[in-house]
C-alpha cells in the first residue's frame, strides 16, 4: 500500500486554477522530487497534502495519506496525521522557527507530542536527552549550548538543521522538504542535502523533496514529477528524465541548470 | 561530514539594564512604595484638620495643607495608591477582554471578523473618558470600582484592535505553519507561540493604557465621577486646589507632578521591559 496517494488533486481560488489534476503516489521509504519554477504550485501541493491550505483556496480530488483522506477531512482528524504520518521542513529556516523560543524547547514540543501520542509520554530529563540526541543526529556541534540558543543566534545552516531536528522529532513516515536548501549558500546547501539524504535512508522515511532546482534533487530522490503552472508535464525515474527529457519545459530547466553550472565553471 | 563552525551562541546573554528601564523602575518604584506605605502608615489622618488653612511647605506638613487644613502629603500618598489601583485594575480588565476578543477576531470567519473590527472602530471613536462617564453614570453610586471597570471596558477596545492586528501578523508566519504541520492544536499555538510573540508589543501598549487610565481616573475625579471622599484622588486634589492655585500653588503642582511622574515612569518601564523580554533586542 502506498503511504501517500495523490489523485487528480486540484487547488483553486475563486477564479484561478493553481494546481490542476496532479496525481502521483509514494511508497513507504520512497523518495520523490516535485520540480518546477516558482509559482508552479509546488508549495501549495505540499500544504494541500497536510490539509493546511489557506482558507481562501479550495482543493478538490483526493489525497490519501497513511490511508486517510486529507481533502475535506476535519481539522481534528487531520491533526492526528500531522506530526505523526507527516512532518515538514520549510524554505526559510529563520521564519520557520519561533524567534522568541529557545531552540531546545522548539524541538522538545513536537517530540513530547509524538511521545504522548505513542502512549509513552516523556518529560523533564528524558525529554532534554531526546532533544540533545536529535541535535546530535542533525550533526550540530555543542548541542547543549545550541539547545539554549535563540534562532537569531544561529547561522542559516544551523537553523535549518534545527528545523530538520524538529521534523525528525515527529518521527514521521513521510518528510516533506519544501525547498530546504534554497535560502542557503552553496556549501551549506550541499551539507544539508547530504544530511537529509543520510537521515531519510537511516530512518527509512519517505521523502517528498520540493525544489526548483533539478540538479539539487537529482542525487537525493529516485523519481521526479515536473510541474509547470500547476500542471504535470513529465514524470519518471530521475535518470530517465535527465537523460531523455520528453518535454520542452524539462529540457529548458535542465539547460538552465547546465548553463548556470558552465557559467560558474568558467569563472573558476 | 564536516561542519562549518559559525559563531556559536553565547553561553548566557549578559543582561544589561538600560537607563530608561532604571528611570522607570525608580519613578514607578516611588509610587509603589508610597502606595504600600499607606496600608500601614500615614503621616496624618487624611480627614483631620491638622494644620492651618493653606499652609505652605514646612517640616510638619511637607507640601503644606489644603484649604481645610488637611495634610496634602497624606492625600498625595493615598492618591498614589488609588492611581495604581486604577491603572492596574483598568489595564487588567482591558487586557483580559481586549486580548481575548482580539485573538478570537483574528481567528474568526471573514464576516464576523469584519463586524468585530467595525464595532471596535466605533468604540474607539468614542473618547475613553466619555465611555467611562457613561458607565459610571449608569451605575447607581460612583465609586472607585465603577471607575476602574468603566476605564477597563473603554481600554479593551483599543487593546482588542491592536491584538487582532498583531495576531493576524503572527498567524501568517512560517513557524505557525510549522507548528501546525507538526500536529500542534490551535489552543496550544495561541499560548506558546502567538501570545509570547505579541507580548513585547502588547506590554508597551499596556503601559500606555496604564498612563491613560491614571489620567482618565484623575479626570473623572476632577469631574466628581471618580472615587468619592475620603478617597483622596489626585484628580480631586487638583480640582480642590483650582480655586487657590495662585495663593497656594503647591496644592496643584504636587498632584500634577505625581500624575505626570507615574505616567512617564510606567512608559519608561514598559520600554525597558520590552527590551528585556525580546531576546532579539537585548544588548543593543
Amino acid at each position: 500500500m502506498s503511504l501517500l496517494r495523490v489523485d487528480s488533486l486540484s487547488v483553486q481560488t475563486s477564479d484561478t486554477v493553481l494546481v490542476s489534476n496532479l496525481s502521483f503516489s509514494l511508497a513507504p521509504g520512497e523518495r520523490l522530487g516535485l520540480i518546477g519554477e516558482s509559482g508552479s504550485g509546488k508549495s501549495l501541493t505540499a500544504l494541500a497534502m497536510t490539509g493546511l491550505l489557506p482558507r481562501q483556496l479550495d482543493a478538490s480530488g483526493s489525497v490519501l495519506l497513511a490511508g486517510e483522506e486529507v481533502i475535506g477531512g476535519s481539522d481534528r482528524q487531520l491533526n492526528t496525521l500531522r506530526g505523526t504520518a507527516v512532518a515538514m521542513v520549510f524554505q526559510e529556516p529563520l521564519t520557520a522557527l519561533d524567534p522568541l523560543m529557545r531552540v531546545g524547547k522548539q524541538i522538545a514540543e513536537p517530540a513530547a507530542r509524538r511521545a504522548k501520542r505513542d502512549g509513552t509520554p516523556i518529560m523533564g530529563g528524558a525529554l532534554d536527552a531526546t532533544v540533545i540526541d536529535l541535535l546530535l543526529e542533525v550533526a550540530l556541534p555543542d548541542p547543549q549550548r545550541i539547545a539554549q540558543a535563540y534562532p537569531h543566534e544561529l547561522s542559516g545552516g544551523q537553523r535549518q538543521r534545527v528545523a530538520i531536528a524538529m521534523a525528525l522529532a515527529c518521527k514521521p513516515d513521510l518528510l516533506i522538504a519544501d525547498e530546504p536548501t534554497t535560502a542557503l549558500d552553496v556549501t551549506t546547501q550541499a551539507e544539508i542535502l547530504g544530511l537529509l539524504d543520510g537521515l531519510v535512508r537511516k530512518r527509512d522515511m519517505a521523502l517528498l523533496f520540493i525544489s526548483h532546482d533539478l540538479p539539487v534533487v537529482a542525487n537525493t530522490v529516485e523519481r521526479v514529477v515536473v510541474l509547470r503552472r500547476g500542471e504535470t508535464v513529465e514524470t519518471g525515474l530521475v535518470a530517465d528524465v535527465f537523460a531523455q527529457p520528453r518535454h520542452d519545459y524539462t529540457r529548458s530547466l535542465l539547460q538552465a541548470a547546465r548553463s548556470f553550472d558552465d557559467a560558474l565553471g568558467g569563472k573558476r | 561530514m564536516t561542519d562549518i563552525t559559525l559563531p556559536s551562541p553565547p553561553t548566557k546573554a549578559k543582561h544589561t539594564i538600560s537607563l530608561t528601564f532604571w528611570g522607570g523602575i525608580v519613578l514607578v518604584g516611588i509610587h509603589i512604595v508610597l502606595a504600600l506605605l499607606t496600608l500601614v502608615w500615614l503621616p496624618y489622618d487624611p480627614n483631620a484638620f491638622t494644620g492651618g488653612r493653606l499652609d505652605g511647605a514646612s517640616l510638619s506638613h511637607w507640601i503644606g495643607t489644603d484649604r481645610l487644613g488637611r495634610d496634602l502629603f497624606t492625600q498625595l500618598m493615598i492618591g498614589s495608591r488609588i492611581a495604581l489601583q486604577v491603572g492596574i485594575g483598568a489595564v487588567a480588565i482591558g487586557a483580559l477582554i481586549g486580548v481575548t476578543l482580539g485573538t478570537l477576531s483574528a481567528f474568526a470567519s471573514k464576516w464576523l471578523d469584519d463586524a468585530l473590527a467595525a464595532t471596535l472602530d466605533i468604540l474607539i471613536a468614542f473618547p475613553t473618558l466619555l465611555i467611562a462617564m457613561l458607565v459610571v453614570a449608569a451605575s447607581d453610586t460612583a465609586n472607585l470600582w465603577s471607575a476602574i471597570v468603566a476605564l477597563g471596558i473603554a481600554l479593551s477596545a483599543i487593546v482588542a484592535r491592536l491584538t487582532r492586528i498583531l495576531v493576524k501578523r503572527v498567524l501568517v508566519m512560517d513557524y505557525i505553519t510549522a507548528a501546525r504541520t507538526s500536529g500542534s492544536s490551535w489552543g496550544k499555538i495561541v499560548f506558546i507561540h502567538i501570545l509570547p510573540n505579541i507580548w513585547p508589543t502588547l506590554s508597551v501598549n499596556f503601559a500606555l493604557q496604564f498612563g491613560l487610565a491614571v489620567i482618565a481616573e484623575a479626570s473623572l475625579s476632577y469631574l466628581g465621577l471618580g472615587a468619592p471622599p475620603p478617597n483622596a484622588s489626585w484628580g480631586r486634589m487638583l480640582q480642590e486646589a483650582q480655586g487657590t492655585v495662585y495663593s497656594a500653588p503647591l496644592g496643584a503642582i504636587a498632584p500634577g507632578l505625581a500624575l505626570v511622574s507615574l505616567a512617564i515612569g510606567v512608559n519608561l518601564l514598559a520600554d525597558g521591559l520590552r527590551d528585556q523580554i525580546d531576546p532579539t533586542r537585548r544588548n543593543r
